[in-house]
């Protein structure tokens, strides 16, 4: 069988999933199939078996009362997370787990809720939600368009590189005009919209570390992007 | 009471704003500021109170379902039937209906109040009957997160003083009940049967029911088809035909219903009922209009699950297709919603006209879905008419955004009949 699948795991789909989360599974997955390879979406809620063979991972944000219903679980699968995050396995991680990711969340009253420290950023509870469009500046991706919608307030350690420079918008804290934050592959960003459908270019990345990871080669299709380009387009003109 | 020169001054600026053809905001808003206590003072008056109607999704066509069906067993109802949902909107409605002596000629009042101006409305002026109808996701840029509006609604649900009417079937409106002290509480609800066509926000999600056993409801929706529902109400069948389309119309009748009856003691069934099948969808929420002869319809979609409920509700076979997406801030400014919605029922018939100022994200959206789109114009007014004239003689429909539909409804005013929405 010449069949080249790619496994992708969306983590708690069931209680991380606001904010059109279930649009970047949705763009991994048909991009995917356009340039040439059968993806197998996989699901993980609290409790499940982790799977063993996976080539991206994708998870999004949630409420706190999602976030505290998954911390636990998320904290006993996270010895498989940093193993495949060390062997280069694509991530995204946007907003809650993004925040999970790193190695902790400080709540406003100061109770400390752990993450699993894959990526070195550390969250504290800001005074205000950070809202609106937002346009960041990465070399690779280009500008990176998407709406955030956030009360933490993120900082990067050492160990981590931001994922964008902020050009409108707040950012990860916004102070230090960062966005977003990666680690080997794994990327972790505020950015909603969803992230993926505006930002194709982010997409062909993780489809490609995924393919060259699995198969040791990628070839890439011409895929029609003036829709995306359009809306990049438009996106940019609106007001915060 | 109050004061004379409040109404005065307020009336002369409705005046203008009216001349101006402006909206109903202005002149509320003028009120608010010479006299916080108007519309609180005015509604102090009414000897029945005051019901409030609240929840993410239907309040403007359960709003207008409550206030007929009340006229229909004998009340004078006073509405804010501008769908301006904001305590300014309720203060304009309340200036063209008292006289100069600040008197309101009616028996009770019937509100729809947006989540977040309800908390405020109800810290001032008590209701002594509140309806909440479902928390769904929607325009999270200004609630942030769903829990934060169930808590909005748990507040109105506790400042209530009389009875609360709550859907059994949404896991964070029922679960209100256990906070409720003073207020009697009932429940509408679907059959069981039903139950799938109706998700609520975690089912949307994959959430598996957390509830297991349901309270008695004292309205029911039991089952329907096509123009004709049958309905449960305190144990006893009742089959009606209707004017309302969509199901989410359907059930808020049920909604309806089991507000009136915590309301009016000794109800006049017949009556009732002959009014509700006398009922029209509210503006916007699946009226229909004539454009050359021909249908064409307003599906007016604000979150992901009135917009999923809109397509199940509407057959898409025959039609042509119009989804018209602005972000303005009545619309939400985030286009993550687009997303949580499924189009696949409309990937046989395809979209015919996308429009609006994020008509681009709606085509990317659509690529995703594989849906054949086959024209794009952001202009409302430009897109309206290549829509009408590359369709004819077909049947229409345009699913679209708050600010959309008041565009495109200033569009149709100028070829076809359209009730002004002042």
């Amino acid at each position: 069988m010449n069949e080249k699948q790619l496994n992708i795991l969306q983590l708690y789909p069931r209680d991380m999933n606001i904010y059109g989360d279930h649009g970047n599974t949705l763009v991994l997955t048909q991009r995917a199939k356009w340039h040439g390879y059968t993806p197998n979406l996989l699901t993980y809620n609290p409790g499940d078996v982790f799977p063993n063979d996976v080539d991206i991972i994708i998870g999004g944000g949630g409420q706190d009362s999602g976030q505290d219903k998954i911390q636990a679980d998320l904290l006993s699968i996270k010895d498989q997370l940093h193993l495949l995050a060390d062997a280069g396995v694509p991530m995204l991680m946007i907003c809650g787990l993004y925040q999970l990711f790193g190695k902790f969340f400080k709540t406003q009253d100061g109770h400390i809720i752990q993450g699993i420290g894959i990526i070195d950023i550390e969250t504290h509870a800001g005074p205000e939600r950070l809202i609106g469009n937002i346009t960041t500046h990465n070399e690779r991706f280009g500008d990176i368009i998407g709406y955030e919608n956030h009360s933490g307030q993120t900082f990067l350690g050492e160990g981590a590189r931001p994922l964008a420079t902020v050009v409108k918008g707040a950012g990860n804290n916004g102070q230090d005009e960062t966005e977003g934050a990666t680690y080997k592959n794994v990327i972790g960003s505020y950015l909603h919209g969803s992230l993926l459908p505006k930002n194709p270019a982010i997409a062909d990345y993780i489809i490609e570390k995924a393919a060259l990871a699995k198969f040791g080669e990628f070839t890439p299709t011409v895929i029609d992007d003036r829709f995306a380009e359009l809306a990049r387009e438009y996106a940019l003109k609106r007001p915060r | 009471m109050p004061k004379p020169y409040t109404i005065l001054l307020g009336k002369t600026v409705r005046y203008i704003a009216r001349l101006r053809g402006g909206g109903s905001a202005l002149p509320g808003l003028f009120v608010e500021r010479i006299d916080p206590e108007f519309v609180a003072s005015t509604l102090a008056q009414l000897p029945k109170g005051i019901v409030l109607i609240s929840g993410t999704n239907g309040k403007t066509t359960t709003t207008k379902m409550v206030v007929q069906l009340l006229e229909s067993q004998g009340m004078k109802v006073f509405t804010n039937r501008t769908g301006s949902n904001f305590v300014r909107g309720v203060a304009a409605a309340l200036l063209g209906e008292v006289d100069s002596h600040g008197k309101i000629n009616a028996d009770i009042a019937v509100l729809e109040l947006d989540e977040a101006h309800a908390v405020h409305f109800v810290d001032q002026i008590k209701p002594r009957y509140s309806l909440l109808l479902n928390v769904m996701r929607d325009q999270l840029d200004r609630f942030g997160e769903i829990d934060a509006t169930a808590r909005m609604l748990e507040h109105i649900a506790q400042a209530t003083t009389d009875s609360v009417v709550l859907n059994r079937e949404d896991p964070r409106v029922s679960k209100i009940s256990d906070t409720i002290r003073s207020a009697t509480v009932s429940y509408f609800g679907l059959d069981e049967q039903l139950r799938a066509q109706f998700p609520s926000d975690d089912d949307m999600h994959g959430t598996t029911k957390s509830m297991t056993t349901f309270p008695d409801a004292d309205v029911l929706l039991t089952s329907f088809k096509d123009d004709t529902a049958t309905f449960t109400l305190d144990q006893k069948p009742v089959t009606t035909t209707l004017k309302l389309q969509g199901i989410y119309n359907i059930y808020n009748a049920a909604a309806a219903l089991a507000l009136v009856r915590s309301i009016v003691k000794q109800i006049d069934e017949p009556k009732l009922i002959h009014a509700l099948a006398a009922i029209t969808p509210a503006f916007g929420r699946g009226e229909s209009l004539s454009v050359n002869g021909h249908p064409l319809e307003l599906v007016l979609v604000k979150n992901p699950s009135g917009f999923r409920l809109g397509l199940q509700s509407f057959a898409p076979t025959g039609y042509a297709t119009m989804i018209a997406i602005n972000d303005d801030y009545a619309d939400g400014r985030d286009m993550s919603w687009l997303w949580d919605v499924d189009f696949d029922s409309l990937q046989e018939a395809g979209v015919s006209e996308l429009s609006g100022t994020r008509a681009y994200d709606m085509a990317l959206r659509m690529q995703y879905d594989d849906i054949t789109v086959s024209h794009v114009e952001t202009n409302l007014a430009t897109a309206l008419r290549h829509f009408i004239a590359a369709n004819p003689v077909a049947p229409k429909r345009i699913y679209c955004t708050y600010t959309a539909m008041m565009a495109l409804r200033r569009e149709l005013a100028k070829i076809t009949d359209i009730e002004v929405i002042s």
